[in-house]
């Protein structure tokens, strides 16, 4: 299958422990009526540190379902999920990742600074560290200005960056993002792209960014996972060399490799053309 | 508060008209309503207009400055009754303190306990369907048996009991849809951070819940003080509003205006509560953000 380890684009192995590691993950949502809902089935993926990785697929694919299981909100009903080489909720337990949802959910009593601080605050981070590590964190989302502003006083962007940078603050090796951009406007969701590629590459996290977007997965991503529902599975891996982030502009958006990578994604999500009956013969196996 | 967003002298003189033109209707109908009152077949509906049933405002105010007794050298009438507002606010304000506190140990048990809340909640809506009247000499009659030490229960608390237990309802229930208010987001963003359930509480749902606390600290107020007149009344407690109302309306007859003054000063407790919770919530504006969407 095109998960296997040997697919395209698959980092070589480092000494390091992989960011995420999924092995033959399966989640069967039980409901009342006895209809049980299989949400993923036998999924393997392998994360490498640093490396960005969009999910893609239609609605019920199961991609928030796998980035939940990896944040441990909900447990696999089948194979395991490593995360920086512990089970995923040791990882939890030890902050091992940040989390963005599609809501910023910002606690709308607390100003952006204190937002921005409230998970160094519950870990009992002192005063001044916190102080000092909002400020940097304000600069890097270019929020500065913002610090003693209320949530209900920033757009939906400034929110979201806000959001970003909480998850941001205790310097995760790994970032977890369940369509934070989906509910912004396309000019600023560009705008949020770039800005995301640029806080990536300095913080060097690796970033697991769950999406509807083919074209927000392509100029993000190293790697897109292409997944299809019911079951939810991965259907396919398509590799992005888009350059690093210090080369992606926005001239990128509209660079021929740009838009060969757009029409792989395109066509892996709706099973067609580049192969297809090969890739037929693996989804009806 | 940020409401209505008009300025406080506005606010102040549309109140005062209120009382005004409640002043102007009770004299109105004083003045064109039928002497009998109106009635319908056996049923009275306004009531009769002559002086004794209805004072005019201007009697009533007049009699405020007037010795209790018409006859005596006694204190004047606002001093009486002024004394009695202060002695029952500050009963009213221990049953509402007391009331708050179980309310909100309550709403907390029983959102940390989905047992628990299935357990209590019937019972603490249940609890309110009991007349007052009934449980006071019950409570009277335990706290006279209650002797620790030098401690020994007295009258007042008894009163200030019966105020709690109508206090605690609206915080108890008020206080558990707050606690439960978070958005699921917001939950699971604590438990991202694998935070226990006490600082979950701390940071997020107490915060949250202010919005659907401050107005039961308001009704938990109102009943504080109606909890304590009416208590007053069937436990006997002298030196409060409600005590006065029952003995100034044996006067009637002779002074029909004496019993309206008590009346007014049970409407002063009322407003002073009410200002009280207000204030309190002015303190807690920050969390009360959500309620203005920007």
């Amino acid at each position: 299958m095109s998960t296997a380890p040997s697919a395209p684009g698959q980092p070589i192995a480092s000494t390091r422990p992989a960011a995420v590691s999924a092995t033959g993950v399966g989640k069967v949502f039980a409901s009342r009526k006895g209809a049980d809902v299989t949400a993923l089935e036998a999924v393997d993926l392998t994360i490498a540190p640093g490396e960005f990785v969009s999910l893609i697929g239609p609605s019920g694919c199961g991609k928030s379902t796998l980035l939940r299981l990896i944040a441990d909100l909900d447990s696999p009903t089948s194979g395991s999920i490593e995360v920086f080489g512990k089970t995923a909720r040791q990882a939890r337990i030890d902050q091992a990742y940040g989390i963005a949802f599609q809501q910023a959910g910002l606690l709308p009593w607390r100003t952006v600074r204190s937002n921005i601080e409230l998970p160094l605050e519950l870990h009992k981070v002192g005063k001044a560290d916190r102080a000092a590590r909002s400020s940097e964190l304000l600069a890097l989302v270019g929020l500065s200005d913002f610090a003693d502003k209320y949530p209900d006083q920033l757009s939906g962007g400034m929110q979201q960056r806000v959001a970003i940078a909480r998850s941001l603050a205790e310097s995760p090796g790994l970032l977890l993002m369940d369509e934070p951009f989906g509910a912004l406007d396309e000019m600023t969701r560009e705008r949020m792209q770039t800005e995301l590629v640029r806080i990536c590459a300095e913080t060097g996290a690796a970033v697991v960014f769950v999406t509807h977007s083919i074209p927000e997965a392509v100029f993000l991503s190293n790697r897109v996972v292409v997944m299809s529902p019911r079951p939810g599975r991965i259907r396919d891996v398509i590799a992005v060399d888009l350059g690093r982030a210090e080369g992606r502009g926005e001239g990128l958006r509209e660079a021929d490799s740009f838009f060969e990578a757009v029409v792989a994604v395109r066509e892996s999500l709706h099973g067609e053309p580049a192969g297809a009956p090969a890739a037929r013969g693996v989804d009806q196996r | 508060m940020t409401r209505t967003g008009s300025p406080l002298g506005r606010r102040v003189l549309l109140g005062a008209l209120g009382v005004v033109v409640l002043a102007a209707v009770w004299e109105l109908y004083k003045a064109l309503g039928p002497a009998t009152g109106v009635v319908l077949g056996d049923l009275t509906v306004l009531p009769r207009t002559s002086d004794l049933a209805m004072p005019h405002v201007w009697d009533m105010v007049a009699r405020l400055f007037r010795p209790v007794r018409s006859s005596g050298d006694d204190e004047m009438m606002w001093q009486a009754v002024l004394q009695a507002s202060f002695f029952s606010l500050g009963v009213a304000a221990v049953g509402w303190l007391v009331g708050v506190v179980v309310g909100m140990l309550l709403a907390i048990v029983m959102q940390r306990f989905r047992t628990a809340e299935s357990a209590l909640l019937p019972w603490i809506v249940l609890s309110q369907t009991v007349p007052l009247i009934a449980i006071a000499p019950l409570v009277k009659r335990w706290g006279s048996q209650i002797e620790i030490g030098s401690f020994s229960w007295e009258n007042w608390m008894s009163v200030a009991l019966i105020a709690s237990y109508l206090a605690f309802f609206p915080v108890s229930i008020g206080a558990l849809r707050g606690l439960e208010s978070p958005d699921v987001n917001h939950v699971e963003l604590m438990r991202t951070y694998s935070v226990g359930w006490w600082a979950t509480l701390v940071r997020l749902r107490l915060p949250a819940s202010v919005p659907y606390l401050l107005p039961a600290l308001r009704l938990a107020a109102a009943n504080a003080v109606i909890g304590t007149v009416v208590a007053e009344v069937s436990i006997g407690l002298r030196g409060g509003i409600g005590r006065m109302i029952v003995e100034y309306a044996a006067a009637a007859g002779g002074d029909p205006a004496k019993p309206w003054a008590p009346i007014f000063g049970a409407v002063v407790v009322g407003l002073l509560a009410a200002g009280v919770v207000a204030l309190i919530g002015l303190a807690l504006t920050r969390y009360r953000r959500g309620e203005t969407p920007a």
